[in-house]
C-alpha cells in the first residue's frame, strides 16, 4: 500500500509512468553514444594514458620517481589513496544507510551512487599496490599467505594491514550488492532487446523473472547487506584514520580521526555525487527522476558532514593547546601559519566556510551553484589529507631534517591515471548499464505521479 | 495434458488491485502459480502465503563462521605458528584483532546469504527464465495459474475470478 503526502514533494515529477520509467532509463541503454559522451569519454582515456606512462615509470623505477625524501615518506600517494576512499563512501551510505532509514529518496540515486564507490575505491586501492614498488609480490605483504619464511605471517597488529581487510571486504560486498541491485533491471532490458544484447543482459540478469518469490528474498537480501554495510562503512574510514590515530607523530595521534574522518569522507562523496549526477540528469534528460528536491537533500547532508568536519578541526586545535604538548601544539600552528599556510587556509575556505552557503535555500536549490560548490569541497577535502599528512611530517623532531615536499611529475600522473581510470570506468557504466535503479523507482511512483494513482 | 505448461494469466495494471486480487482469489479456491512484477510489491508474499524468508538466518551462520575463521585463524597465527612480541604487548591481543575479525564476519556473511539467494532463487548466467508474458519487467503485473494444478475448476471458472478480481486482460500461455 502506498501512502501519498500532500505535505512532501513528489519524488519523480512529469506526471511518469511504469512504462516512461522503462522507457527513460532504457534508452541510452539501447541508443547510440552521444557526442557528449564520445568527447567525454575521449577525455578520460587520454588522461588513462597520459597517466599510465607515469605509472609504468613508478613501476620500472621504483618509488623514487615520487617527491618522497626521508622526512616526508609518505605524501601524494597516501593523500590519493585517502582522498579516493573517502569519495567511495557516499554510495554505499546512500543505498545501505538510507535504505534502513526509509529514505526513499535514495531510490533515484543510489545505482549511480554506488557505482561511484566502486570505482572509487579502485582508484584507492591503486595507490598502496603501487607504493609497495614491487606489487607482484605484494600478497605476500598484505595477505596472511604461507611463505618460504615457514611461514612468517603478516602483523595482525597492524592498522595497515586492517585496512587490507577492510578495503577489500568494502569492495566486494559493495560489488555485490550493487550487482544484485542491478539483475532486475538488466532483466527489463533483457526482454526489450533483441539479437546479441539479448544474449548479453541475458546473461548479466542471470535469469531472472520477478517471481513474487524471488522478490521476496531479494528484499530479504537487500535489508541484510544494507545492515551489514552500514557498520562496515563507519568501519572502512575509521580503519583508515588508525592508519594516523596509532602512530605518534603530533598531528596525527588524536582520538577525534574516527568520526572525524567518516564525516569528512561522507562530505566528499556526497559531493561527488552531486558533480556526477547534474552532469548525468543534464546529458541523460533524466532531470524528471534526480528532481531539486534530491539535490537539495544531498546538499544538506553537505551541510551536515561540512559542519562535523569544521568543529573537528577547531576541536584538534583546542585539544592540542589543552593537552599541553608541546610538539602537538607546534604541529597545529605550524599548519596554520607555517610554510604549508596556503594548504591550511584552503581547506579552511572549502571545506568550513564553503559548505555553510548551503543555508541560503537559493543556493542549495540552485545547480550552477551547487555543481561549483561540489567541486569545491572535492578541492578542499584533497588539501586536508595533504595537511595532515605532509604538514605533520616535514617538521620532524629533528629541526636538521626539517624539508618541504616537492612533487614530481610521476606523483601528478600516477593521480591523473586515476582520474582517468574513474572517470572511464564511469562513463562505461553511465552508456551500458541502467543508471538508474528502474524497479526501485517504479516502486516508489504509486505514491508520487499522479497518472499512476487510481 | 501436464503439470506446469498450460495456464491462465490474469494481467494486473495496479498494485493495490493486484493485492486484494490475491486474497479473493485465494479465497475462491483458485491455487496462483506464481506473481510476476516488474518491481517488489510489499504485501504480496504475505497475501500469497508464502513463509518468511530464511536467508536472515544464512547470514547469521555464514557471519558466525566468518567470526570462528578469523579468530582462528588470528590466534594460531600470532600466538601458536609463530609468536613475535610486537611493541610489547601480549601476542594474543584480542582488541587488536577485532578489526579483522569485524571484517571477515561481514565479507562471509553477506557473500554466503547472496550465494545462498542465487541458489534457492535459481540465478545464474546462464539460466533461461520461463518468461510468461514479456510486459512482466515493464509495467504489468502477472499472475499465472495452473490450470492442472486447478483441474478441479472449470477454466471459464477461472476467468470469471480473474476478471472480476480486476484483471485487466485474461491470456492462455503454453510452454512447450
Amino acid at each position: 500500500m502506498q501512502v501519498t503526502s500532500s505535505v512532501r514533494e513528489p519524488l519523480v515529477t512529469g506526471g511518469k509512468t511504469y512504462k516512461d520509467v522503462t522507457s527513460d532509463v532504457s534508452r541510452q541503454v539501447e541508443g547510440k553514444p552521444t557526442v557528449g559522451w564520445l568527447l567525454g569519454m575521449a577525455v578520460s582515456l587520454g588522461a588513462l594514458l597520459l597517466g599510465s606512462i607515469a605509472l609504468v615509470a613508478t613501476l620500472w623505477e621504483g618509488i623514487g620517481m615520487w617527491g618522497l625524501n626521508k622526512t616526508v615518506g609518505w605524501a601524494w600517494d597516501i593523500t590519493n589513496f585517502v582522498w579516493w576512499v573517502g569519495i567511495g563512501h557516499a554510495g554505499t551510505l546512500i543505498s545501505a544507510v538510507l535504505l534502513l532509514f526509509r529514505q526513499k529518496w535514495r531510490t533515484s540515486i543510489n545505482r549511480a551512487a554506488e557505482a561511484m564507490t566502486i570505482f572509487a575505491v579502485i582508484c584507492a586501492a591503486m595507490f598502496p599496490v603501487i607504493h609497495m614498488g614491487r606489487p607482484w609480490l605484494g600478497a605476500y605483504w598484505a595477505l596472511p599467505l604461507p611463505n618460504t619464511f615457514g611461514s612468517l605471517w603478516v602483523n595482525f597488529n597492524s592498522p595497515l594491514l586492517w585496512d587490507v581487510f577492510a578495503i577489500s571486504t568494502y569492495f566486494s560486498v559493495s560489488l555485490v550488492f550493487w550487482y544484485i541491485g542491478l539483475i532486475p533491471d538488466f532483466a527489463t532490458i533483457r526482454d526489450r532487446a533483441t539479437g546479441i544484447r539479448k544474449t548479453i543482459y541475458g546473461a548479466l540478469s542471470f535469469g531472472w523473472d520477478g517471481a513474487a518469490k524471488t522478490w521476496m528474498r531479494y528484499e530479504a537480501v537487500s535489508l541484510i547487506l544494507a545492515g551489514l554495510a552500514t557498520p562496515l562503512v563507519l568501519s572502512v574510514h575509521t580503519i583508515v584514520s588508525f592508519d594516523f590515530a596509532t602512530s605518534v607523530i603530533p598531528g596525527w595521534h588524536t582520538t577525534i580521526f574516527p568520526p572525524y574522518f567518516v564525516a569528512g569522507a561522507i562530505f566528499s562523496g556526497f559531493a561527488m555525487v552531486l558533480t556526477l549526477m547534474i552532469i548525468t540528469r543534464k546529458v541523460f534528460k533524466l532531470e524528471d527522476y534526480i528532481t531539486i528536491v534530491h539535490i537539495e537533500l544531498m546538499n544538506i547532508v553537505i551541510i551536515i558532514t561540512g559542519s562535523i568536519v569544521g568543529i573537528a578541526y577547531i576541536t584538534e586545535f583546542f585539544i592540542a593547546w589543552y593537552s599541553g604538548v608541546e610538539a602537538e601544539q607546534y604541529a597545529f600552528v605550524n599548519r596554520m601559519f607555517g610554510p604549508y599556510w596556503w594548504a591550511y587556509w584552503s581547506m579552511m575556505t572549502c571545506n568550513v566556510i564553503s559548505p555553510q552557503l548551503f543555508w541560503f535555500k537559493k543556493i542549495r536549490t540552485s545547480i550552477v551553484a551547487t555543481f561549483i560548490l561540489s567541486i569545491v569541497v572535492n578541492i578542499g577535502m584533497w588539501f586536508e589529507r595533504f595537511v595532515i599528512i605532509v604538514t605533520s611530517l616535514h617538521r620532524d623532531f629533528l629541526p636538521s631534517s626539517w624539508v618541504m615536499f616537492y612533487p614530481t611529475l610521476s606523483d601528478v600522473g600516477v593521480y591523473l591515471f586515476t582520474f582517468g581510470l574513474f572517470f572511464t570506468c564511469f562513463l562505461l557504466f553511465a552508456k551500458f548499464f541502467p543508471v538508474i535503479n528502474m524497479a526501485e523507482v517504479k516502486s516508489v511512483l504509486k505514491s508520487s505521479s499522479e497518472k499512476v494513482k487510481r | 495434458m501436464e503439470r506446469d505448461k498450460n495456464f491462465v494469466l490474469g494481467i494486473y495494471d495496479d498494485e493495490d488491485v493486484l493485492l486484494n486480487a490475491v486474497t479473493q482469489i485465494r479465497q475462491s479456491g483458485v491455487k496462483i502459480h506464481e506473481v510476476f512484477s516488474p518491481y517488489p510489491v510489499h504485501g504480496l508474499e504475505h497475501n500469497l502465503g508464502y513463509r518468511r524468508s530464511r536467508l536472515p538466518i544464512a547470514a547469521f551462520l555464514f557471519g558466525l563462521l566468518g567470526t570462528t575463521l578469523a579468530l582462528t585463524m588470528q590466534f594460531y597465527m600470532m600466538k601458536f605458528d609463530w609468536p613475535m612480541i610486537i611493541g610489547g604487548k601480549d601476542h594474543a591481543s584480542f582488541p587488536a584483532f577485532i578489526p579483522v575479525t569485524f571484517e571477515l564476519t561481514v565479507l562471509l556473511a553477506a557473500f554466503g546469504m547472496v550465494g545462498v539467494f542465487m541458489v534457492s532463487s535459481n540465478l545464474k548466467p546462464w539460466g533461461q527464465p520461463r518468461i510468461f508474458d514479456i510486459r512482466s519487467t515493464d509495467d504489468k503485473h502477472v499472475m499465472a495459474i495452473d490450470l492442472v494444478n486447478n483441474s478441479h475448476l472449470e477454466r471459464e471458472r477461472i476467468v470469471e475470478v480473474l476478471k472480476a478480481s480486476g484483471a485487466t486482460e485474461v491470456n492462455n500461455k503454453s510452454f512447450e
